[in-house]
């Protein structure tokens, strides 16, 4: 798989993740009268979420392309 | 308290500062240096999404919804995800066909279309009208907060009559001028406004800065913090339900709702286009602002809710809007410079979205919309229309600042900024499936796009637009209640009975639907016309073709050509394009008078940049004689699909061939080796060959000179010896000649048509001789009737005598038979002459036919011929396409044959 291919397709899985992990049902899971660290879940949740998929695009979209296989090394030295 | 002029000092400087630095990059860039070229100063002005509506809108949204106001920057940053290749397609396609505006990518889309560019802007202006009038009604109420604070009633009551008395007219006026300032100094054939970008940049800063100003101070010094905020509003129930998303209108679906149009918002709002497409100087910036926009979202959105449950315990009366709470809050506290700086940091959220969505709808609606009447309709001749062109866009900025002044004026009033802002993205929602379908499906058709982008906007324009104006009053409240005419299923948010949504949902739904729908199905009933068709593979398939396909076919004078874009953009401008083109494709212009192809297609390209590229087209044809467009240019750019195929089918066969080539390539060299290896042995076996009769020879006649007094009768038996081994010698020279003639073709040939049983006969009887020395019989088993065949008789001859001379020769004596016969097999004749000698070994029957391969005779070990005999024969019959043979067991005769073509 070319590297450009490659990385489109995990923008797209991000793409996806992000989708699900910020809507109906999985966000409804959160939505509850609970504290964590003393923040509200839901908010935590949320900007937690955030944080963490900003860090995936900037991992996915900073990335260099990926280095080539280097050629089969040939010992072509004459050892006498 | 501040004083008024000291507010309005305070802004006027703030305005100016932003002047001096747009001046500033202007300057810059006319050396040729960017300021704007680097991903950073590009993501800080994407930030312009971030207007009024972010910095005070956001904080009234969380205070009745909680966490719904978050849905319009978590669409953002999903699509954020996306930008690498899609928003990257974009911008080569803008790029490489010098579009400027959202109106003019569509236009070009489809089939250069006019009828789209237009449909386009109206939307586009009608839909942007609410969130102009947000950004109004933002500065003017924030003004009035700034000046009038405590006095609520003169805040909360601050209608006024009088034009000339109201505030938000003269927001609307100043930013015109500044807009006009900004973005109109003069026409640019690139249509990119570096200045507009660096101001915005800093405007993004700015409204950063002072946003989070005023989230410390209101978070960690009027509270202890986050937790002592959240600890404390967990403690009452108007705050503590707000921590649950059960408040939010219209539930999950909202949210969903939210986050989608938030996603097309980032794109396809005209001003978002302006900055990320229009004005992007490098395409590489998009892997930068991926995610540093995203993390500018996060960044000013931290201190969102902190803030509004601030104000919430801090105004529980509720007679303070939660619209202001960032504003009022330091104002209480008496914190005067830093409420000072919050209200500057409202005005740049609120100014840069203005400049930048007046600049880019003035561009569409110069373009798209005033342009392709004023072409058609008006002799505009000699007119210098880079004035023109300036003139419309002023005035379409003032016209659209006074249509988001008036919608302010006579609707704004009952709505939250938010709702305000929300119709504006369910408008710029309907440009999404034109675009995205556009740019990946070539199928999508200009009808199925004008139908598709019409639909959704009415049904927009009925179940969002209309309402509001219900809402205000301007339309009897019956329509939103009872429908239209008391039709209950026309309700504009209930359309169909449909009544499981909130209004944007239900509008959203409801639009994209019908423009998703028509646009697809149309687009699958529809035949596109050829301009359609180039148009849609040049965008589809943009990487490939980057702009270098020559659709021009017919010629133009140079000096016409100038004429057209001075009139545009300039003479001054126009001679420094010109010169570029010149130097870069070393073309003297004073010498060719006749514009090729690729000037043509330079100067539409050029005039796209200013007039939009319907209308470059129009105009460039207008001094374009001859056919408009070339077939091959057509065939390339639609066929190149089957293009592709035939190439790479026509590289297939070509390895196909270089294969077989070097296969036939191997085995001649490998036969080349094995015949020099041939010859090398040849050349030494002849040397031997040649060598034992002269031995005898020399080896006798030495006898016979040493010896003179040898008896007569030995010295005879001597010479006789020495007759015979010269006779073998002359034998085997005369052969070794042969085959050599026969070999490199120099031999003659006489071929004619002869009887082979008559041949064979006479070959018999020349060879019985040989037979009757060692008594073998010879039994001919030949046709009583000719057998004509078409060739060298004496060379037929020689094959017949040869096999009869070997059959003898390898025969017992006594008891020794020969057989000749001729038969037919195969559509073949052949000859046939078997003997019951010991036979030949299978491994030898293919090798006695190379030269000096002899059989070695087991009995006494010396071989009986020369050992060229076989390979003659071989070499003859293969001259007449014929084969030659042998099969043996040992110990049971072998038989040679021979075959010659009927």
């Amino acid at each position: 798989m070319s590297p450009v291919r490659r990385k489109i397709q995990r923008l797209l899985v991000l793409f996806a993740f992000g989708v699900l992990a910020l809507n109906y049902p999985l966000l409804a899971l959160f939505s509850k009268a609970v504290m964590g660290f003393g923040i509200p879940l839901l908010y935590l949740y949320l900007f937690a979420v955030w944080a963490v998929f900003i860090i995936l695009i900037a991992f996915v979209a900073e990335r260099k392309k990926m280095p080539r296989a280097p050629y089969p090394f040939t010992n072509s030295r004459k050892t006498d | 308290m501040l004083q008024e002029w000291v507010i309005l000092l305070v802004s006027l400087c703030y305005l100016g500062t932003l002047f001096a630095i747009a001046y500033y990059a202007d300057w810059k860039s006319d050396r040729g240096e960017s300021v704007i070229s680097n991903p950073y100063i590009y993501t800080l002005s994407i930030a312009v999404y971030c207007t009024a509506w972010t910095f005070y809108g956001s904080v009234g949204r969380a205070a009745e919804t909680g966490a719904g106001f978050l849905p319009i920057y978590l669409g953002p940053t999903l699509m954020a995800a996306l930008w690498w290749f899609l928003l990257r397609k974009i911008i080569r396609i803008a790029k490489v066909y010098r579009i400027t505006s959202i109106a003019d990518f569509l236009a070009s889309r489809y089939g250069k279309s006019s009828l789209i560019g237009g449909l386009v802007t109206i939307i586009a202006v009608v839909g942007i009208m609410p969130y102009i009038s947000l950004q109004l009604k933002a500065v003017s109420t924030s003004y009035y907060v700034m000046v009038h604070y405590p006095d609520f009633e003169m805040i909360q009551g601050h209608r006024v009559s009088s034009l000339w008395n109201d505030n938000a007219f003269s927001v609307a006026m100043i930013m015109a001028a500044f807009s006009i300032l900004f973005g109109t100094r003069h026409i640019d054939a690139t249509e990119r406004h570096e200045g507009m970008v660096a101001a915005i940049a800093f405007e993004s800063m700015v409204k950063l800065l002072a946003f989070s100003a005023a989230g410390i101070f209101i978070t960690f010094i009027m509270f202890d913090g986050p937790v002592d905020l959240f600890d404390w509003a967990s403690r009452y129930q108007e705050t503590a339900k707000l921590m649950k998303l059960d408040v939010l209108p219209g539930g999950y679906t909202n949210w969903f709702t939210l986050t989608f149009l938030s996603m097309m918002a980032i794109m396809f709002l005209p001003r978002q286009f302006q900055v990320l497409v229009v004005e992007n100087v490098n395409e590489e910036h998009v892997r930068k602002a991926a995610w540093l926009f995203p993390l500018y979202l996060l960044a000013i959105n931290i201190f969102v809710l902190p803030i509004a449950f601030a104000g919430m315990l801090l105004f529980p009366e509720g007679h303070v809007a939660p619209d202001i709470f960032v504003l009022a809050m330091p104002l209480t506290e008496g914190q005067n410079i830093l409420a000072l700086f919050i209200y500057i940091g409202g005005l740049s959220a609120a100014t840069g979205m203005v400049i930048v969505a007046t600049i880019a709808l003035s561009t569409m609606v110069c373009n798209d919309l005033v342009m392709p009447i004023l072409l058609r309709g008006l002799s505009i001749q000699q007119v210098d229309l880079s004035r023109v062109l300036l003139f419309i866009r002023r005035c379409s900025i003032v016209f659209v600042l006074l249509l988001g002044y008036l919608y302010y004026r006579f609707i704004g009033e009952s709505y939250t900024l938010v709702t305000m802002g929300l119709v504006s993205f369910a408008a710029a929602a309907q440009f999404s499936p034109a675009i995205l379908f556009g740019i990946f499906w070539k199928d999508a058709s200009r009808r199925a796009a004008i139908s598709g982008l019409l639909a959704g906007f009415l049904v927009w324009l009925y179940t969002l637009l209309l309402p509001s104006f219900a809402r205000s009053g301007w339309l009897p409240i019956s329509f939103l209640e009872h429908g239209p005419f008391g039709i209950e299923l026309l309700k504009p948010y209930q359309l169909f009975g449909l009544t499981m949504f909130d209004p944007i949902t239900h509008s959203v739904f409801w639009s994209m639907l019908v423009n998703t729908g028509l646009l697809v199905g149309v687009s699958l009933l529809d035949r596109q016309s050829t301009m359609d068709r180039i148009q849609a593979s040049l965008f589809v398939d943009v990487y490939r073709h980057s702009g270098d396909t020559h659709l021009w076919k017919g010629k133009a004078m140079i000096t016409e050509l100038k004429n057209l874009l001075a009139r545009f953009i300039g003479p001054r401008q126009t001679d420094r394009a010109f010169a570029t083109y010149a130097n870069t494709h070393k073309i003297d212009f004073t010498k060719d008078m006749q514009a090729d192809a690729e000037l043509v297609e330079f100067a539409e390209r050029l005039l796209s940049g200013a007039i939009g590229a319907a209308s470059a087209r129009v105009m460039v044809s207008s001094v374009v004689e001859g056919e408009v467009i070339s077939p091959e240019g057509i065939m390339k750019i639609i066929d190149e699909t089957s293009q592709v195929l035939e190439y790479s089918h026509q590289l297939e066969e070509k390895s196909l061939e270089l294969e077989a080539a070097t296969k036939e390539l191997q085995e001649a060299n490998k036969r080349l080796k094995e015949l020099d290896r041939l010859k090398d042995e040849f050349v030494s076996t002849v040397s031997h060959e040649l060598r034992t009769p002269l031995t005898s020879v020399r080896a006798f006649s030495e006898i016979l000179h040493d010896n003179e007094d040898m008896e007569k009768e030995e010295r005879h038996k001597y010479l006789d010896i020495m007759v015979k081994e010269t006779e073998r010698l002359t034998r085997l020279i005369n052969e070794v000649l042969d085959l050599a003639k026969i070999e490199s073709g120099r031999a003659d040939w006489f071929m004619e048509n002869i009887d082979l049983t008559e041949v064979i006969r006479e070959a018999v009887a020349s060879t019985s001789q040989l037979f009757r020395e060692k008594a073998i019989t010879i039994v001919e088993l030949l046709p009583t009737f000719p057998i004509n065949v078409f060739a060298d008789r004496d060379r037929i001859m020689q094959v017949v005598i040869n096999l009869l001379s070997n059959a003898a020769k390898f025969s017992p004596s006594e008891e020794g038979t020969v057989t000749v016969r001729i038969y037919f097999k195969k559509r073949e004749i052949r000859v046939e002459v078997a003997d019951n000698g010991p036979g030949i070994h299978p491994e030898e029957q293919k090798k006695i036919f190379e030269k000096f391969k002899q059989i070695t005779d087991l009995r006494n070990g010396k071989p009986k011929g020369t050992g060229l005999g076989l390979t003659i024969c071989r070499r003859i019959i293969e001259y007449h396409n014929g084969s030659i043979w042998a099969e043996s067991k040992p110990g049971k005769g072998s038989k040679f044959v021979f075959s010659l073509p009927e």
